[in-house]
């Protein structure tokens, strides 16, 4: 019934996105593990990690095209969720390495022993199990969310402000993070792990194994979300986004719609988080920094936003630029990247998937691709 | 005053040594002829008798003496030094001397530490009065017992006040440190001692507390301690403050550009931080450029035109990117933030990654102290710069019709337009505006920040603190923004280090905007709700 539910709402491009990643989610460990490394068509190790990581971009991208796209909350400190939920299981992998660390201490990790800490502080208490560590996953940034939007939506902080106010939060926990004494490994960050339920890390199978389930989350995700912008509940946050004002006076309780919302955002972008660490090996607070935020806003903003397939798309293609720019012409690369927020905005406001869509159908774009102009006169 | 007192005391000590001049020839000839004794205990009278003597030589060969440039001839029982060129004089009348066979007078340590008391103690009697203050504060810092005569014998002569003080203060550490001193000289030191109330003075009266048994002088000093103690941490919160307003008028000047173009046309400009590093680079560019003669006014030179290329690179902005996302200021941000980056990259392409060396002109670097006060020059005129930026925006804000204009967008733009106010050219004046008092800041931060491609970022995100704090209806409140960030900044570091001081200021950034969400002077009517 469930699935009957998360699938009843899908439409073409939905069940198209749906079977690409089912179907990437079983070639590509086929690709990586059965077929002979000399063969034409073996996938190298480094690009099953490489397409894993842009996956678990996509996530965030989806998650932060559900709030924006689709409710007009611009986070410009969704990084930080991301990175909370990378540092809960980061935490969990750190607390699997034991006494194969370098000083070998069974109880403390290798930079606790190293600040001369004498016992596990609390904060790290229980991760050594996985189903705790899990759950703080989703709880640490949904937590968060929940009582920054508690604070923010009730006094009506929005716009522009709002986005400032996001970009503050991630500031400021990157330099909490930053500090040896806040007990999270301080500007080196949690790394150095070694394997997760028992299985080494470093793996080709492994590899293989997380970018399947990174397309699974990613699926997941995405029916969630689709579930929840489709329903009826999903028509009052696109209203709350044209004209926020309008629905409060039509008696709705606008800072429910954006909490709730919100909350759920933040918990899948931990998802992606804590899918990413495993994956590159090291989390650490630059993660935090407000730049990979806003960042991830122009994912969403390239693919297309109040689409979630164009989120993740948008997500996919830039960090595939970025990997090619980065390799082929470093110094071009914050120029490329500066160029795509300028000409995206003024182009392609509706985002690639906008251009495909309009060009398809000749006519007038889906409601749910047209935010209405805001009435001019400052900060809406 | 100076030159009268001091001509007055020449005239005394003429005096004084025309009446004894006969006996004290005789007393100098047998100190003198001690060192031709070269035998070490009669060398250290010697030294000591001289340095009482006041004769004009003594300082030269003291000073000969310990840089082993003293002679005797063992025949004649004459003394004679080299200078530091080589050439002999006479140690009797420092005339140039010349003589065979001579041998070299010996010298110990014990010896050395002998003339160096010796010399300090003669330097108490110098002619110049800051010379004095210094060899006063020689003793007070080495609280040699032996220089107390000395000390004594300058104090009574000393006309001037501050080498007065410096010498009752002298013999107030001696007397305080040494055992056998009357109880109420002792007293009597602690009470001088606490008046000066510096470190210095807290270690010494800490020292003797420790040392002396229950009595009167150990209540003194403990209570002299406390007082001590009050008074460094009240100088100490008076740096911070200080410290903090310095804080506070950098925050200004990078965030009032960008509390304007946020109130007129809504839109919160990310590349506000690069223009800022313009104005810097603009600051490098000058100076490399400029012949060495006009470095001193590199500065002045640089602010106009600093405040010329930000205002051109934001009109720039504005015509070719913001104006297009009007009434999209989420859009906007996004647009912005890509300018930022281009522009970061475009600097670290030309100038490239690492930072440029920036000279301060010479009336910019050094400090004062005014009392436990350190105040650098440069700070003063950042605060000074700020001040008058300040002035200058509500001048033209208030007085000027370009700033009446302004002001009717900011409230209401549509009212505005209507009125026939070219709301589109105002938009761009007040973005040229804005970014070029980003310029000028970007001169200020040049003086005590790194000039480097990401001079911007680092004050990006504490200027928006300070315009959601300080809302944009009123340029007051971006003042009272800056003030409070800055001052509260720094009063918080000590308690809770500088981190955690930021973290909680953001925390109560996210707080207060609960209470106010449009900051403290918000605009009012329906603007707001537009």
């Amino acid at each position: 019934m469930i699935t009957a539910r998360l699938f009843g709402k899908l439409d073409g491009l939905g069940y198209a996105f749906v079977v690409l990643l089912v179907a990437a989610a079983i070639a590509v460990p086929v690709l990586a593990l059965l077929v002979p490394r000399d063969s034409p068509f073996a996938m190298p190790p480094y690009i099953v990690a490489l397409l894993g990581k842009y996956l678990c971009y996509a996530m965030l991208a989806l998650a932060l095209d559900l709030v924006w796209g689709y409710c007009g909350i611009l986070s410009l400190g969704h990084g930080a969720f991301f990175a909370l939920g990378g540092y809960a299981m980061g935490m969990y992998l750190m607390r699997q390495i034991g006494a194969r660390g370098v000083y070998a201490n069974p109880l403390l990790p290798d930079f606790m022993v190293f600040l001369n800490w004498r016992a596990l502080p609390v904060a790290w208490w229980g991760f050594n199990f996985f189903p705790y560590a899990m759950a703080m996953v989703m709880l640490v940034p949904g937590v968060l969310a929940f009582a920054f939007g508690w604070f923010a939506f009730r006094s009506r902080v929005n716009g522009v402000y709002l986005s400032i106010i996001t970009q503050a939060m991630t500031y400021a926990l990157k330099l909490a993070f930053f500090r040896n004494d806040f007990g999270f490994g301080g500007n080196n960050g949690l790394t150095d792990f070694k394997d997760i339920l028992g299985i080494p890390l470093h793996t080709d199978a492994t590899r293989a194994g997380f970018f399947s389930l990174s397309a699974l989350f990613l699926v997941i995700a995405y029916l969630v979300a689709k579930a929840i912008v489709s329903s009826k509940y999903g028509k009052a946050l696109i209203a709350v986004r044209d004209a926020e004002s309008r629905i409060r006076f039509l008696g709705y309780r606008v800072e429910n719609y954006k909490l709730f919302v919100f909350v759920v955002s933040a918990v899948m972008a931990g998802i992606a988080g804590a899918l990413y660490v495993p994956q590159v090996g090291i989390i650490n607070p630059s993660e935090f920094d407000p730049a990979n935020s806003i960042e991830a806003v122009i994912w969403v903003a390239v693919g297309g936003r109040g689409a979630l397939v164009g989120a993740a798309l948008g997500a996919v293609i830039v960090n595939f630029a970025k990997t090619y720019f980065t390799g082929a012409l470093p110094e071009y690369w914050l120029f490329a990247l500066g160029a795509l927020f300028i000409l995206t905005t003024l182009f392609l406001p509706k985002g690639i998937l906008g251009l495909v869509v309009a060009r398809r159908e000749k006519k007038a774009p889906p409601a749910a691709l047209s935010p209405v102009a805001p009435q001019p006169g400052g900060a809406q | 005053m100076l030159i009268r007192t001091l001509s007055a005391f020449l005239v005394l000590l003429c005096l004084g040594l025309a009446t004894s001049a006969s006996a004290r020839a005789d007393a100098l000839d047998d100190t003198l002829a001690r060192f031709a004794a070269d035998k070490f205990p009669e060398s250290e009278k010697a030294v000591g008798e001289l340095a009482a003597s006041g004769a004009p030589t003594a300082q030269n060969i003291l000073e000969a003496l310990s840089d082993n440039r003293l002679y005797f001839d063992p025949g004649a029982r004459k003394i004679y030094f080299k200078d530091a060129s080589g050439g002999l004089f006479d140690a009797r009348t420092g005339e140039k001397a010349s003589a065979q066979n001579l041998k070299k007078v010996r010298v110990n340590n014990g010896l050395r530490s002998a003339i160096g008391a010796a010399l300090g103690s003669m330097t108490l009697a110098a002619a110049d009065p800051e010379k004095r203050i210094a060899a006063a504060e020689a003793v007070f810092k080495s609280r040699d017992a032996k220089a107390l005569a000395n000390v004594n014998a300058a104090l009574s002569k000393e006309t001037d006040l501050r080498a007065a003080l410096a010498l009752r203060q002298a013999r107030a550490a001696i007397l305080l440190s040494s055992a056998d001193a009357a109880e109420s000289d002792r007293l009597a030191a602690i009470g001088v001692l606490k008046e000066r109330g510096d470190q210095d003075a807290q270690s010494m009266i800490d020292e003797a507390a420790q040392k002396e048994q229950a009595g009167p002088v150990k209540s003194a000093a403990q209570a002299a301690l406390s007082a001590i103690q009050f008074k460094l941490a009240l100088w100490s919160v008076a740096q911070n403050l200080w410290y903090g307003l310095s804080l506070s008028s950098v925050l200004l000047l990078a965030a009032i550009g960008l509390a304007i173009t946020f109130g007129v046309m809504g839109v919160i400009n990310m590349a506000h931080g690069e223009m800022v590093m313009l104005g810097a680079y603009t600051v490098f560019v000058v100076q490399s450029a400029l012949p060495p003669s006009l470095s001193e006014w590199s500065l002045a030179i640089s602010l106009p035109l600093a405040f010329i290329v930000a205002g051109i690179v934001g009109v720039v902005i504005e015509r070719f990117v913001i104006q297009f996302l009007y009434g999209r200021p989420l859009e906007t941000l996004l647009a912005t933030w890509g300018v930022s980056l281009i522009l970061q990259q475009a600097v670290r392409t030309i100038f490239g990654a690492n930072n440029r060396q920036v000279y301060a002109p010479r009336f910019m670097s050094g400090g004062v102290e005014v009392g436990g006060l350190s105040i650098t020059t440069g700070r003063l005129w950042i605060i000074v710069l700020a001040i008058i930026v300040f002035i200058a925006l509500q001048l033209v804000l208030r007085l000027t019709s370009f700033g009446l204009r302004m002001r009717a967008v900011t409230q209401n733009r549509r009212m505005a337009s209507a009125m026939g106010i070219s709301t589109g050219f105002i938009d761009m004046l007040a973005f040229a505006l804005g970014s070029g008092i980003a310029g000028v800041a970007g001169v200020a931060l040049s003086q005590i920040d790194n000039v480097s491609p990401n001079l911007g970022q680092g004050y990006i995100i504490d200027s928006f603190m300070v315009v959601v704090l300080g809302g944009v209806g009123n340029l007051w409140g971006t003042l009272l923004g800056a003030l409070t960030l800055g001052v509260a900044n720094k009063l918080l570091e000590p308690f809770a280090g500088a981190v955690l001081g930021k973290i909680a200021l953001l925390i109560f950034i996210i707080l207060f905007i609960q209470k106010r969400p449009r900051g403290l002077f918000a605009l009012k009517g329906r603007a707001v709700e537009a």
